[in-house]
């Protein structure tokens, strides 16, 4: 339990810790960038404005877009918006949630910023020298005897510490001094007005709709979880595949079928439990490239419904596969042949010959025509009937069914 | 046992300690601020109050607001509040309890920032300086022909030319500043005495109910976090799940599943991995069997009795063959 309980904290925290970090090292790097960039006023009329105000905007637009870039789940939120409507359904409110936390994450580096940049007064005071009012240092505005358009020159140059030349009229520190005054304010406010926010939709929130809250908040994890556990078994099976293919071309080369005794599962039924998970296994029965090409594209096409089936129980739910019907054969393998379509008429071919790249067909040869199904469905006599009709093995195997008690196994059947 | 022992006194502590420690880090993160903000007094007599009482007044509440959103406990608390009766009752004692201990640690980094700026000086100084009455300190500038008000403003401004060669200026902000420092300590020593104070009497106030508080809102913390775990690890398991059985549902020949041996000699060496992933997934498989068990928690919490669940009788096994001879038990 310590184990399982350290493993869910591990994911849970590690997503999110993993995030927070990507976070909080972006606020430090723009407040570092801040602190290393030099500052350099032009200290002409035309341009302190635009000059100013662009090292006030322009960075934040940079490190919110960077915080997309470097988040991993913008990539899943996308996939999540795009993909096909399929078996399951989708969810805005997820989708919305997924935005909101990205976006959240995103804002605080440009936030860092801004209110860095304000407290530092350097780009407002560029930006806004020229707009200084006067009266406000007490001085005879009239008395310098200056033209409009000189006088806006002057009070530009106020940035510039040495090119000031109007010290006469007005002191550069004053000026200086005032403005750096009301930036601060404004980065105050500003860090007031988001910690405010953040307050309101953080610690009010349960108040509305926190049920909802429970289920979205699950739902995006899973979806990021299926992601990770779809890529993992990928690269499981490919493993399982690679290992299969080459074993096989090595055998075909050597002429000699080594696994034929390896894979007989039938007749040493004792140690068949304490075996471990065999390659095949792993490959779960997806066998060919087409398959496993098809594995790929439904998977973002039509998605798998939200249900999972019993392992005793394959009459409920879908096997997930949008075009093909496999629900149907395993009801009427033996009754209605007729119910088979072109595709499975070569049943029993199939079975025979399943057209597997791997060569299973040892395996097919002991167990085609095998045919259970659950006992509940009252098959019983008609299957035990029915299969030694066929050419089967079921010889040392199905008869014994009959004595013991069953347990409920299922069968998946699929076309060819 | 001591297993769990040790798990549950690692969850008790490490909620609490986790608390204290972001406490701390606001603080620290407060001293730094105050050090590397850049005072600058405007000097002039209509802004210098605003802007000292501002630079006082509005980075605590910032700090305040910023302890609130971080602290755990918060969400809890807002949980415990507004969540529908259900099948558990409310206890308003355990509400003021998680509020106050929460309260608590959020006014720690607010103090600090204002403390240190009291113990400074330079707030007061600019707040101040132009109520100070001038005639106790000699060698004030009247040649410059500006008002006295004026000059007093002046003052927290060390680079002004006025002030160059005399030491009114100085005389000025020593003596603000003595006031402001005075005004710190004062503030520090009451607080301090005012903790002592509460230590030392809480226990003779209502021990029994208290200790009753804190073990419930110590409860509710864990069992929020316990909540969030289980989540996370059913949504491993149901994802794996669901991925395997669409890999599986993908497959184009026969697979058979063979536990024929089984059904002979019903072996106990199953697949322990994925009974153990059965387990956890305790029978929850579908979206809208998640989606009911997730509305439910909030809306109608389970009552806090677990004596049905810690002594289910278990339902025991036995396979007979036709002649009932026992061939495998779980008795």
């Amino acid at each position: 339990m310590d184990k399982f309980r350290m493993m869910a904290q591990i994911l849970q925290s590690n997503q999110e810790s993993f995030m927070n970090g990507i976070c909080g090292v972006m606020a430090l790097a723009s407040a570092q960038l801040y602190t290393s960039f030099e500052f350099n006023c032009p200290c002409i009329p035309e341009y302190n404005y635009s000059y100013g105000i662009s090292m006030l905007v322009i960075p934040p637009i940079w490190f919110f877009l960077l915080g997309f870039v470097l988040n991993n789940n913008v990539s899943m939120l996308a996939e999540e918006w795009k993909r096909p409507v399929g078996q399951r359904r989708k969810d805005p409110a997820v989708m919305r949630y997924m935005c909101v936390s990205i976006s959240q994450r995103s804002l605080i580096a440009p936030a860092v910023w801004i209110s860095v940049t304000l407290m530092d007064g350097k780009s407002f005071l560029c930006a806004y020298s020229m707009d200084l009012d006067m009266s406000e240092f007490g001085k005879n505005v009239s008395g310098h005897g200056l033209s409009q358009e000189d006088l806006l020159r002057t009070l530009a140059k106020i940035p510039c510490k040495h090119i000031y030349d109007g010290q006469h009229i007005l002191s550069r520190e004053a000026a200086t001094r005032y403005i750096c005054c009301i930036s601060q304010a404004f980065g105050w406010l500003f860090l007031l007005i988001i910690t405010i926010a953040a307050f309101l939709i953080r610690a009010i929130r349960p108040c509305f709709t926190q049920a909802a809250f429970l289920k979205t908040k699950y739902w995006s994890h899973y979806v990021d979880t299926e992601r990770k556990v779809f890529d993992e078994t990928c690269t499981e099976h490919a493993k399982g595949f690679a290992k299969i293919c080459i074993k096989q071309y090595f055998e075909g080369i050597s002429g000699e079928i080594q696994s034929f005794h390896d894979n007989l599962h039938g007749d040493d039924s004792d140690d068949e439990d304490d075996k471990p998970a065999t390659e095949e296994d792993k490959l779960m029965g997806v066998r060919r490239l087409d398959t496993m090409n098809k594995v790929l594209w439904d998977w973002h096409t039509c998605k798998p419904p939200l249900t999972l089936r019993k392992p005793g129980d394959a009459s409920t739910g879908q096997n997930g596969d949008c075009s093909m019907n496999a629900n149907k054969s395993q009801d009427g393998n033996v009754s209605d042949k007729t119910d088979l379509n072109e595709g499975q008429n070569g049943f029993k071919h199939g079975y025979l010959n399943p057209g597997l790249d791997i060569g299973q067909s040892e395996l097919g040869k002991e167990y085609d025509n095998a045919s259970f199904s659950i006992e509940q469905n009252g098959f019983t006599n008609k299957h035990s009937n029915a299969s030694t009709s066929q050419n089967g093995l079921m010889n040392g195997c199905v008869s014994s069914p009959s004595n013991t008690q069953k347990k409920a196994w299922a069968v998946y059947y699929s076309k060819v | 046992m001591d297993r769990l022992k040790l798990v549950l006194q690692y969850f008790q502590s490490n909620s609490e300690s986790i608390s204290n420690g972001i406490c701390i880090i606001l603080s620290l993160i407060s001293v730094k601020l105050y050090t590397s903000f850049d005072f600058n007094c405007p000097c002039l007599p209509q802004y210098n109050k605003m802007y000292a009482l501002g630079v006082m007044f509005v980075p605590p509440i910032i700090l305040f607001l910023l302890g609130v959103l971080v602290n755990r406990h918060t969400g809890v608390l807002m949980e415990e509040w507004v969540r529908p009766l259900g099948k558990r009752t409310k206890n308003p004692a355990v509400v003021k309890f998680l509020l106050s201990s929460m309260l608590q640690r959020s006014f720690l980094a607010p103090m600090v920032w204002i403390l240190m700026t009291l113990l400074d000086g330079k707030c007061f100084i600019c707040a101040f300086s132009m109520n100070v009455d001038p005639k106790y300190f000699t060698g004030i500038p009247n040649s410059t022909g500006l008002e006295l008000i004026k000059i007093m403003a002046k003052v927290p401004c060390k680079e002004d030319v006025i002030f160059k060669n005399s030491s009114f200026r100085k005389a000025v902000s020593r003596y603000v500043r003595c006031y402001s420092q005075a005004i710190g300590w004062s503030i520090l020593l009451f607080f301090i005495f005012l903790g002592a104070v509460g230590r030392v009497l809480k226990p003779c106030f209502n021990h029994a109910t208290f200790l009753q508080t804190r073990y419930w809102s110590n409860y509710l913390d864990i069992e929020q976090k316990l909540f969030d775990e289980t989540c996370v690890l059913h949504a491993r398991d149901f994802a794996r799940k669901c991925v395997m059985q669409f890999f599986e549902s993908m497959q184009e020949d026969v697979t058979v599943r063979m536990p024929l041996s089984s059904a002979f000699r019903p072996s106990t060496i199953h697949n322990e991995y994925e009974e153990e992933e059965e387990e956890r997934l305790h029978g929850i498989t579908r979206q809208d069997q998640v989606d009911h068990l997730l509305q439910t928690w909030y809306e109608c919490k389970p009552e806090l009795d677990v004596t049905r669940m810690a002594y289910k009788p278990k339902a025991c096994i036995t396979w007979e063959d036709i002649n009932g001879k026992a061939l495998f038990s779980e008795v």
